[in-house]
């Protein structure tokens, strides 16, 4: 029989816990937060096709942060849950607390039965018709899930950032003014400038005429309304 | 692919990479909801609705789509109101002709293939690669097909790579062909045809498409007792879309109105 060596839950816990924060300090942040026409994500993305935040269903998105292999399985996981709910009763039953509790049920058992958990940390938003009953909810890589409201920075400057928004964040911010303040507390979360090029925006836009309510800004409207 | 006991469908499924099928994923979450009706028992035959005339011709911006609103059961008019031309998505559109139920499921899986398939792999599909599709779906329809739940579609969009307006025809086989003007199909199909043989060429303007389409339409109606032609006096009138550059749009009643009037105003 193979020698295990006892260590106490406690000490097992605290281990896999410090080596997720590991994992996800070393990656770049995402902002949430709530303006005028719904939700915006803002992240710093020098790729422009392996995104950070994406389209879940209709009223629903995603934003990501850590490892790219393992948010980018959950936001697969997430589509398929929310396609299947939808195909199955209707597509207005698919709602981000049913995504939200999902993803937390799934972290949780990766953080305590797999050899390792996951080093990632999730946004997921849903935005309602009428200001101010839009949802994000924040979940870390061991299940834990929040309830946020106005604005959340979660990934390696999460602190940072969200002190940064904390000062500022007003509600009821057109799109332009969200975006200028959070590439404004990215920036000063990071210590340094962010090129327009290399900011990820998509935004949960309740005034489209469209079912679908989730558009990215391109690099073009992002890098007007910085200027602007 | 592994299900936790949550019943969230975590991990890659398949071999490598995620299958961005949503057919795929029913089938293999709710496998009872695609895998059909089974065979009657003793050749019994269960009377259903079917879905009459639809067609789509090519215009100088895109494809026009229109269809009839009559579903028949036997000699009875089941349904006077019943939608036959979707879009599929942003730039294509789907028509269905032949028994309702069915032709109204394979096209609410198709809607959700297209929309999947964007969602996960962050594309849109080829318009080539929507139409395989369809034929894939329509081919696993065939077993139902043999007992006379039959659905043949028309599909087509605007294909962004090659900046055209292209229409496929399905046979209950799965079978697919390109098309390259016109094409109607159900009860009505020979009436319709004949029609847009006379009034179709190329290069037609988005207004004279519509009209061509619903002249069709009323001379399918004129011919076929299952084809329910345009009646102003309750509102009823054909399901007219245009997809074109810019995207999949319903052409207005009002508009579909007047078409009607000046097809019937030319012939009084």
């Amino acid at each position: 029989m193979a020698f295990m060596p006892y260590v106490p839950p406690e000490q097992l816990m605290k281990d896999r816990s410090d080596f997720a924060h590991k994992g996800i300090a070393r990656g770049k942040s995402v902002v949430g937060l709530e303006h005028a026409d719904g939700v915006l994500f803002i992240a710093e993305n020098p790729s422009s096709t392996l995104h950070k935040i994406s389209e879940i269903y209709d009223r629903i998105a995603f934003a990501g942060v850590g490892k790219y292999s393992e948010f980018e399985d959950l936001r697969i996981a997430g589509v398929r849950l929310a396609d299947l709910r939808g195909y199955s009763y209707g597509r207005e039953d698919v709602r981000a607390r049913d995504i939200a509790n999902g993803y937390s049920q799934a972290l949780s058992t990766i953080f305590t039965q797999q050899m390792k958990p996951y080093e990632v940390e999730i946004l997921v938003a849903e935005v309602a018709s009428d200001y101010g009953r839009n949802e994000i909810y924040h979940i870390l890589f061991d299940g834990t899930v929040t309830d946020e409201h106005g604005f959340v920075g979660i990934g390696g400057h999460a602190d940072t950032l969200t002190e940064a928004l904390k000062g500022t964040f007003q509600e009821g911010w057109d799109l332009a003014t969200a975006v200028k303040e959070a590439v404004k507390a990215l920036s000063s979360a990071e210590g340094r400038e962010i090129e327009p090029a290399s900011i990820e925006a998509g935004l949960l836009d309740r005034t489209r005429s469209q079912r679908r309510k989730f558009r990215r800004l391109s690099d073009d409207e992002v890098e007007r309304i910085l200027s602007g | 692919m592994t299900d936790d006991p949550a019943g969230f469908p975590l991990g890659a499924g398949g071999p490598i990479g995620a299958n961005p099928s949503f057919f795929d994923l029913v089938s293999r979450n709710r496998p009872e909801a695609v895998k059909g009706l089974s065979p009657p028992h003793g050749g019994g035959d269960v009377s259903h609705p079917h879905g009459t005339t639809v067609l789509g011709l090519k215009y100088e911006g895109g494809v026009v789509f229109a269809g009839d609103t009559r579903a028949t059961e036997g000699f009875s008019i089941a349904d006077d109101k019943m939608e036959k031309v979707f879009a599929a998505d942003d730039y294509s559109a789907i028509a269905i002709a032949g028994a309702a139920g069915q032709a109204i499921e394979i096209v609410k899986l198709f809607q959700l293939e297209l929309e999947h398939y964007e969602k996960i792999t962050g594309d849109r599909l080829s318009l080539e690669g929507k139409a395989n599709r369809l034929a894939q779906m329509i081919r696993g329809n065939f077993p139902l097909a043999l007992q006379g739940l039959v659905v043949v579609p028309l599909f087509g969009g605007f294909d962004e790579r090659r900046n055209e307006g292209r229409i496929f025809y399905y046979d209950a086989t799965g079978g697919r062909w390109e098309e390259d003007d016109y094409r109607a199909t159900g009860s009505g199909e020979r009436p319709a045809k004949g029609s847009l043989k006379k009034r179709w060429r190329p290069g037609l303007s988005r207004d004279e498409a519509i009209r061509v389409a619903v002249e069709a339409l009323v001379d399918a109606a004129e011919e076929d007792a299952a084809t329910g032609g345009p009646d102003p006096a309750r509102g009823i009138f054909p399901t007219i879309l245009v997809v074109a550059a810019e995207g999949v749009s319903s052409v207005p009643d009002d508009e579909v109105r007047s078409a009607y009037e000046a097809v019937v105003g030319a012939r009084s």
